[in-house]
């Protein structure tokens, strides 16, 4: 009897614990290549937008929510789980980076700056030095995500305060704006110095233009360059039902990965791109009808078109002095091709280019992709809410792409994105080669590693 | 007193009758407001109303929805740009006018909204759009 009773025992304690690894905690409910594993290591603190990890492996995110009036989380890996150590600045955003013994965030509007001890200490958590003020923030692709290069510059999306640079934003039938005024100061990746206080449009370079709105971008050290991932414009079918239906319009267009040089012009709002067709379209906005691609275009009008009388007015602006590379290009009538384009709508939220040793060999200088998940879907099922990974050689994508941590979302089978219970927004690499992920729905960071 | 009675019960059946017609007339507009919400209003703000998290607002128990009905009409024809909370959360995308929906439309649509999602309201009449759009924007 008394053994019996141990065996009930021993059957009820396996049992109990079979089951909340297998509901739970097995990989934190993510789908992850063999090898990998995953554990959730915070969660229920704010939304967490961006992520970076120290060299000492302490973790800092931006949040787009305050708690108790506090937006920048600092917490410290122990044991498998973050524990907060404070919290910081009483703004709402995105973007987060260490550079040099400071660690940067942004609002919607500014960029500051927080000078970090050799322990990782915020010296100065009330009084961040101000580095860029004033950026245009008029509540429709408000984010400010920053990266940095290796010559004292940080790079700065400011995305279009529009779907499409139509008169009425969103709008049936609704034209598009010429030239479009959005860009002269949003609609692009501007570049200033990262160490310079109180920096303004004035003393910054409109670096690219005709990006909608990037959230993820990352410099890559190997090819010396910045990389962007746009979100494609929305609405197809609702603004434009005779050229796409429900089903084009989910389809289309493209999510796209840029290679940016100083005067790129990625085409927003006169073109989108077809992932099927593997073209630049003409936009509807602007005379397109979903067939004509923005070669024919050109065809029909050799003197630049749009992209001309676009540069013409845009030159007059105060944003734009010393920017006569942009210049030269737009008289080139170069819109550049996307340096490798994913299906439509999955919102690309975060960039990153691994350089870590703990991944197998095939990950290294590769570019992993959160993708926060589409709406614009509806009414077909939603897609994204994953991490991609995309294999580079030689400094360019190969080409192909796969989904490397699926199942954020809870399942795949829904057609509303408030189903969704986690959404990857932002990626880091730790010290020890390690991948963060966090996300904006709980405020859960993801910590995944290999092991052989 | 058998007069009174048969009276009174001849009005209770008129109060059946006009019941039933209302309650027909509801049905109606309802079935033809989610037509339209299908065609125009799902795509933003989904099947279920419940919107796209921190960028279209959901409509189910949304005081926009449920309140001043004048206010709905106005955002319906007009869109909505201005920065603003609705119930303690702002939301990134503009709302496009729909200048393309008649008063009847607007109606329909409206007492769905109203009506779906776990929401209950009253129904939104055509003379009350119709008193909307006439005053100027």
């Amino acid at each position: 009897m008394k053994k019996l009773s141990f065996y009930f025992l021993f059957l009820s304690i396996s049992i109990t614990s079979f089951a909340k690894n297998n509901a739970d905690t097995i990989n934190a409910g993510l789908k992850l290549p063999a090898g990998f594993s995953a554990t959730k290591i915070s969660e229920g603190l704010g939304r967490a937008r961006h992520i970076v990890v120290s060299q000492q492996g302490t973790i800092f995110y931006k949040s787009s929510k305050l708690v108790n009036g506090k937006g920048i989380f600092q917490l410290k890996n122990l044991n498998g789980k973050a524990e907060l150590i404070t919290s910081f600045g009483k703004y709402i955003g995105t973007g987060i980076a260490i550079r040099n013994g400071y660690l940067y965030a942004s609002s919607d509007e500014e960029v500051f700056r927080y000078k970090l001890n050799e322990k990782d200490e915020v010296l100065n958590p009330d009084q961040p030095e101000k580095i860029i003020t004033g950026l245009i923030n008029r509540h429709q692709h408000e984010s400010k995500s920053i990266a940095f290069d290796n010559d004292g510059n940080i790079y700065v999306n400011i995305g279009a305060y529009a779907n499409a640079c139509q008169e009425k934003d969103r709008t049936l039938h609704s034209k598009g704006r010429m030239p479009c005024p959005v860009l002269d100061s949003a609609g692009g990746i501007w570049q200033f110095k990262a160490d310079k206080l109180n920096q303004t449009y004035a003393d910054g370079i409109r670096y690219a233009t005709g990006l909608r709105n990037v959230v993820g971008l990352d410099w890559n050290a190997q090819t010396n360059s910045l990389f962007v991932m746009q979100h494609g414009r929305d609405q197809l079918h609702d603004n434009w039902p005779e050229f796409y239906d429900t089903k084009q319009s989910a389809e289309l267009p493209a999510e796209t990965m840029y290679e940016l040089h100083r005067g790129s012009n990625c085409g927003w709002p006169f073109i989108y791109y077809d992932p099927m067709q593997h073209k630049k379209m003409l936009a509807p906005e602007y005379g397109g009808d979903g067939k004509k691609s923005w070669d024919e275009y050109l065809n029909e009008n050799k003197n630049g078109g749009l992209v001309i009388v676009n540069y013409k007015y845009n030159q007059d602006k105060t944003s734009l002095i010393n920017d006569m590379d942009y210049a030269r290009k737009a008289y080139d009538k170069t819109i550049q091709d996307p340096a490798i384009a994913f299906p439509a709508h999955m919102g690309p939220n975060a960039l990153l280019f691994y350089t870590g040793n703990q991944f197998p060999e095939k990950y290294k200088n590769g570019a992993f992709i959160a993708f926060h998940g589409s709406w614009n879907r509806a009414p077909e099922l939603q897609k994204g809410y994953f991490v991609v990974f995309v294999p580079f050689k030689n400094g360019k994508p190969t080409g192909e792409w796969e989904i490397f941590a699926d199942n954020f979302a809870g399942g795949d089978q829904f057609m509303e994105p408030n189903k969704a219970q986690h959404r990857p927004c932002g990626l880091a690499q730790g010290p020890d080669g390690s991948l963060y992920v966090s996300d904006d729905v709980k405020g859960a960071v993801y910590k995944i590693s290999y092991k052989k | 007193m058998k007069k009174i009675f048969s009276v009174i019960l001849f009005l209770l059946f008129v109060v059946f009758v006009n019941a039933q017609t209302n309650q027909q007339t509801l049905k109606a507009s309802i079935d033809r407001g989610q037509k339209i919400y299908f065609k125009v209003c799902l795509s933003c703000h989904m099947l279920d109303g419940g919107g796209v998290p921190h960028m279209n607002p959901p409509l189910s128990q949304s005081s926009y929805v449920l309140g001043d009905k004048a206010k709905i009409i106005y955002i319906i024809l007009h869109g909505l740009e201005t920065r603003e909370p609705i119930d303690d959360e702002y939301y990134s995308n503009n709302m496009a006018a729909h200048t393309d929906l008649n008063n009847q439309q607007i109606a329909d649509v409206l007492t769905y909204v109203r009506n779906s999602f776990g929401n209950k309201a009253s129904a939104v009449s055509v003379a009350e759009v119709k008193a909307v759009r006439s005053k100027k924007k």
